[in-house]
């Protein structure tokens, strides 16, 4: 069983390759060079040191989104160039599992916080039960007042992680309401053996894609259609409203 | 060379998905394009976010289909081609990125190709015996160049656009008189029953630079000439102000093509690029190289247009020079020519 496990969706580039039940290379940085230049090399890099045929693959593992559009195209074209040659599935992991994934065993509830830019968080909530990861809440956009509020709800110690807890420390500090955590440095941010390590137990259920069928997981639309769709709403509105209607 | 090349060429870098199979640079044996035409109408033009995902859903199978439709299988290629720049860096990397994984896993050479260096080699798929140097006039709606061809792959930029992209004031004046997007095929349409002396619109030039394009003020005459009658609540000939401006664009393009004929002693002469499908500036140029003792070129309208057969018609000159790019290769969105 042979996983190559890619992670571009944040600041961090991450590939690692998992080989019967052992992550035999992972290669992670974390350094301003953009990951279009940097990916691919990796890859070659760790697949190099550890002899690996890409032929051999069972499958390649590749964080879908949500991140940066940029980065989880990079992620996602290389995996449907890789898959497209070697004819084999992809294995869509979402991000936010697999950040959290970097927690496995962990007791507190663990809340993967990725800056999603406009005030907002890429987050979800996750616990281990039996070492089984159990999704509380799955992935999703929010501001960070609305997933702070659903952690002093549960009201369990909680674990924080992702390239978006600095930012959100002070805040955090001052609206959560039980005891947390910040995750060390090599657990903060995304890692690919995570990736393939959540990947293996997803192909394990069958839960793999055709490199054709594969696409991102943005979580939002793109400005143009978001604007196109605010139009249409205020069009509609002022359609059930006719103009002098008295009420 | 004993054996025939065959590359696999993709393009992505604007809203067309393309992968062509061109075997040793002039035959085409597949050429799939995917146009996103339809998704970005209703915005008025290309949106990047947009045609960023609209690739990302369509690589594979346009890819897949074009090697189908070669006949061969992928251990047949003998190296994968891409267009790296210039373009939309969103659009251009799904194909850099696609492009390098999937050559990276058949083990085969990558071969990063300039977009306007493969508008001017779609010139070779149909004419063979076109040989550098020559001139050439690429003329798109994000590129306006009057090129040396000094040898294949080897140019020298004689002019350029200082503002606007040919193909960019089609597109504005297109939207100002209502014909909407695209604006190329639009404005050629609605001239055709059109006077193109109606109305004198004035031809831009750049101080002490002759070879160079201006077509900002074009368009603002345009847009003037509209408000004016406007003003005067009186109506416009649409196809009068499209056949004026395509003329006045046209010649603009021509009388510079012609200058540089003179000046620089072309023997041949090609035109490339998306614009270069106009009819109206496809026979002016023929008639002007005529006049000019030149012989002309011109690729089929389907070649003009983005598509991944140039890509792989001009990867094959850098193939036989040994020109191959690293797996670092990246998007750049303003690659230059030269």
């Amino acid at each position: 069983m042979k996983i190559l496990a890619i992670d571009s969706s944040g600041l961090t580039a991450s590939c690692a390759v998992l080989s019967d039940g052992i992550i035999t290379a992972e290669y992670t940085t974390d350094y301003a060079k953009t990951h279009s230049q940097t990916l691919l090399p990796m890859i070659d890099e760790i697949v190099r040191m550890t002899e690996l045929d890409l032929k051999e693959l069972d499958a390649v593992a590749v964080a879908q989104g949500p991140g940066s559009f940029t980065g989880l195209r990079i992620g996602a074209a290389t995996a449907k160039g890789l898959c497209m040659a070697i004819n084999k599935p992809v294995i869509p992991v979402p991000t936010v599992d697999g950040l959290a994934y970097n927690l496995a065993g962990c007791g507190d509830i663990i809340c993967p916080l990725m800056n999603a830019r406009r005030s907002e968080t890429y987050t979800g909530i996750y616990e281990f039960k039996n070492g089984e990861m159990n999704i509380i809440k799955p992935q999703c956009v929010l501001p960070l007042s609305a997933i702070i509020g659903e952690i002093n709800d549960i009201g369990r110690p909680a674990v924080f992680l992702g390239d978006g807890v600095e930012e959100f420390l002070s805040a955090i500090k001052e609206t959560a309401k039980v005891p947390f955590n910040i995750a060390p440095p090599h657990l903060k941010r995304q890692r690919a053996g995570s990736v393939a390590a959540l990947g293996e137990r997803l192909f394990s259920r069958g839960e793999t894609v055709d490199a054709t069928d594969f696409a991102p997981v943005y979580l939002r639309l793109s400005q143009a259609e978001r604007e196109k769709l605010e139009k249409e709403r205020a069009l509609q509105d002022s359609g059930s409203k006719p103009k002098g209607a008295v009420s | 060379m004993d054996k025939n090349i065959k590359i696999l060429a993709i393009e992505s870098s604007c809203d067309e998905t393309a992968a062509s199979v061109v075997e040793d640079g002039v035959n085409v044996l597949s050429n799939v394009i995917y146009s996103q035409i339809d998704i970005h109408t209703e915005y008025g033009g290309v949106v990047p976010e947009i045609a960023s995902r609209a690739h990302m859903e369509k690589i594979n199978p346009v890819v897949d289909k074009s090697i189908k439709d070669a006949g061969i299988c992928p251990d047949d290629l003998d190296a994968v081609a891409v267009t790296f720049g210039p373009g939309l860096v969103g659009s251009l990397l799904v194909g850099v990125s696609f492009a390098k994984a999937y050559a990276y896993a058949l083990g085969l050479p990558l071969i990063g190709v300039n977009h306007i260096s493969g508008h001017i080699c779609a010139n070779y798929i149909e004419h063979p015996g076109l040989k550098p140097p020559y001139g050439c006039l690429v003329v798109s709606g994000g590129h306006t160049h009057l090129v040396r061809v000094a040898d294949y792959g080897v140019y020298e930029v004689i002019g350029r656009t200082m503002d606007d992209a040919a193909g960019e004031a089609f597109d504005k004046v297109a939207r100002a008189i209502g014909l909407g997007y695209p604006g190329g095929p639009k404005i050629q349409k609605a001239a055709q029953s059109g006077n193109p002396s109606a109305i004198d619109f004035p031809r831009g030039k750049i101080e002490g630079s002759p070879y160079d394009f201006s077509f900002s003020g074009l368009k603002s005459a345009v847009l003037n000439y509209l408000n004016g009658l406007n003003m005067k609540g009186q109506e416009y000939n649409r196809a009068d102000v499209a056949a004026s401006f395509q003329a006045c664009v046209v010649e603009m393009l021509v009388s510079r093509a012609r200058l540089a004929i003179r000046e620089f002693g072309f023997k041949d002469f090609a035109i490339a690029g998306g614009v270069s499908s106009n009819s109206a500036f496809r026979s002016a140029m023929e008639d002007m190289c005529k006049e000019e003792g030149v012989a002309f070129y011109k690729p089929s309208p389907v070649l003009c247009t983005d598509n991944a057969a140039m890509i792989g018609a001009a990867a094959y000159h850098e193939y036989i020079k040994g020109n191959f790019s690293g797996l670092d290769l990246n998007a750049v969105p303003g690659l230059k020519l030269a």
